[in-house]
């Protein structure tokens, strides 16, 4: 089966001012279909271009990516948007639902720029709040919810395409650790259970400990890369 | 995104900030209802001194006494004394003119019994009412014979009959005093109302000509001659051909300057409407400027709301968003501004035009044309005045609009 993706000595260089400031130094790594994966690192360590790049938010400076067998390195930037909107899944640390609209409407967004009818939005929007259980918050807006809840609304937001890759970046962040834990088990449901492939960044080691595997990130290389046994069974 | 969805969501965005959103819109509101107001009385205004010139005849050309120069002092017009009855006879003789009439007017005091009345008192021809489509309201009007003797008969205007004649009583065969003359009355005219210069141009008495030049003026030339030509079309022809005559009959070759002036109310109408078109397009303009200071309201809006939004953009992008779907989607919301405004602004303007014409009882009419064209003019400054945030919001970097604060 083709790995979902597999990057080759991928390299980000910043120009700032006249000096250059390298994020990513040379990075290989192969993610197979169904994986979970946790991106480890200090701050400053390149871990999140790493994401960006993976998400195709942004374009590496060298190096080769392919997303599920497909050069993505050199797309024009409305290629990576239509991939983005159909086969890769985001949730963030600030959750990012738009204010002022129901939750079921936060979750429909990537099927409407994705071009599915109205009808089919709703169902499979519906569908995927039940799978994370917050089908009964459907029409709540983001300000009537508590912070866990609303992380709930932006994974099933990143499921409605059935991607094939959720990238998770910093997902618990914001949350406290009950609150987190719950999040954590979520994720983890959906990668056993619907073979969703996920990679995680994070700096927290107990929520990288979910993960079955543990890439670690430092001054812009992978200096660790590693089973979590207990995870792996 | 389809045209509808993106509707949809440019007027949920705009109903998110509704009083911002009213707010801006009332620049392009005023702009509108300000073109629709002045463009309604100004069109109003041409009208009414159109039908006002209508009302005279538009066959209709002027011949008046020009200016002569004497002992080195040149009389301004209307001080020659060299239009004459012949000439009329004269003119009357041309293929294009239909018929005319002399015109002497004598300023002075009108009595009737124990009434009186300062009018003009007008010396005419029995062609007179064919002349100015002046139709009699009862009674008779001036003969060939009453000319031909300078009879003493008199046809009086609406408003000399109510000065003189209060009771309501019919003036017919009432005497009239003019100048120490008894005339008789004949005949009364219909009332023709204020003229385009604001005249009463019922205010007159109507009597021969003859009478009003031996009887009461005491001249042998005449204050004008009215000349009506066979049709609109062959007015300007009738008018060269008249102009040559009087010149050959007055002796007057280049480089002496006629002593005669001859208009036409077609020119004068002309005039009127230039004028009134010129004034029109004046305050259009005006307006078209408060419409583009209600589209940089606008732009102004619209940059707030992308910088505020940049962080829904970020995730719109991320989610699937073109850069072009982006751009329609901040584009539309200012179309919507504008155009929506716009349209208010035709309907207040509308409300104002029917309020000034009621209060003010000024002649006004709105052209459906510029209806249309203020609304899509309005679009078009939200097109105009929308695409640089629109294409602010498309060139967010989704990486950097997700990060803002």
């Amino acid at each position: 089966m083709t790995p979902v993706v597999t990057v080759r000595d991928l390299r980000k260089v910043y120009a700032l001012d006249s000096s250059e400031v390298v994020a990513l130094a040379g990075v290989d790594l192969t993610l197979e279909r169904g994986e979970f994966v946790a991106v480890m690192g200090p701050s400053g360590s390149g871990k999140s271009t790493f994401m960006q790049i993976v998400g195709l938010l942004d374009r590496p400076s060298s190096g080769s990516y392919e997303f599920e067998g497909q050069d993505a390195a050199h797309l024009s930037a409305d290629c990576r948007a239509d991939i983005r909107s159909r086969r890769l899944g985001f949730v963030f640390q600030a959750y990012n639902l738009l204010p002022r609209t129901s939750a079921i409407e936060n979750v429909e967004l990537p099927m409407v720029y994705a071009g599915v009818d109205e009808t089919r939005r709703r169902q499979i929007a519906l569908q995927k709040m039940e799978l994370v259980g917050v089908a009964h918050l459907a029409q709540h807006k983001p300000n009537q919810m508590s912070g866990g809840q609303q992380q709930r609304i932006a994974i099933a937001r990143s499921l409605v395409n059935d991607p094939g890759l959720i990238l998770a970046d910093e997902p618990t962040g914001a949350l406290d650790t009950k609150t987190s834990a719950a999040v954590m088990e979520i994720l983890t449901r959906l990668n056993r259970e619907q073979g969703i492939s996920i990679m995680l960044v994070t700096h927290e080691p107990d929520v990288a400990a979910y993960a079955r595997r543990v890439v670690t990130f430092r001054d812009g290389r992978i200096v660790g890369d590693s089973i979590n046994a207990e995870r792996a069974a | 995104m389809n045209l509808k969805a993106t509707l949809r969501l440019a007027v949920g965005a705009l109903l998110r900030n509704k009083v911002r959103s009213l707010l801006t819109m009332l620049g392009i509101v005023i702009g509108v209802a300000a073109v629709i107001v002045t463009v309604a009385i100004g069109t109003g205004a041409r009208i009414s001194v159109q039908s006002s010139i209508d009302s005279l005849g538009s066959n209709l050309i002027v011949v008046q006494p020009g200016s002569v120069t004497q002992s080195g002092a040149r009389t301004g017009n209307g001080g020659a004394s060299t239009l004459t009855v012949d000439d009329g006879l004269a003119i009357a003789k041309l293929p294009g003119v239909a018929s005319v009439s002399p015109i002497v007017t004598v300023r002075t005091q009108v009595v009737a019994g124990n009434a009186n009345w300062q009018t003009t008192v007008t010396g005419v021809a029995p062609t007179y009412t064919f002349i100015r489509s002046w139709p009699v309201a009862s009674g008779r009007f001036l003969r060939e014979s009453d000319v031909d003797s300078a009879a003493k008969v008199a046809v009086l205007g609406q408003t000399v009959v109510q000065q003189l004649f209060p009771g309501g009583a019919s003036p017919i065969g009432a005497t009239v005093i003019v100048k120490g003359t008894p005339f008789t009355v004949i005949g009364t005219l219909a009332p023709l109302g204020q003229s385009g210069l604001g005249q009463d141009q019922d205010d007159t008495v109507l009597v021969p000509y003859t009478s009003a030049m031996e009887r009461l003026a005491g001249v042998t030339t005449v204050n004008g001659l009215m000349v009506s030509a066979t049709s609109a079309e062959t007015i300007d022809a009738a008018q060269t051909e008249l102009t040559q005559l009087l010149e050959q009959r007055h002796r007057i070759v280049p480089p002496q300057t006629d002593d005669f002036q001859v208009r036409n109310l077609q020119s004068i109408a002309q005039a009127a409407s230039q004028t009134g078109a010129v004034m029109e397009l004046l305050l259009a303009g005006v307006a078209a400027v408060s419409l583009i200071v209600g589209g940089i309201g606008i732009m102004n809006i619209m940059m707030v709301s992308v910088t505020e939004r940049t962080r829904e953009i970020g995730l719109r992008m991320a989610v699937g968003a073109r850069g072009a779907t982006i751009l329609r989607q901040f584009l539309t919301e200012s179309i919507v501004l504008a155009t929506v405004g716009g349209l208010a602004g035709v309907v207040i303007g509308a409300l104002a035009t029917v309020a000034v014409s009621l209060l003010a009882r000024w002649p006004t009419s709105i052209p459906p044309g510029w209806m249309f064209g203020a609304v899509a003019f309005a679009a078009l400054v939200g097109i105009f005045f929308g695409y640089y945030p629109a294409q602010r919001a498309a060139q967010l970097s989704p990486i950097e609009a997700l990060r803002f604060e």
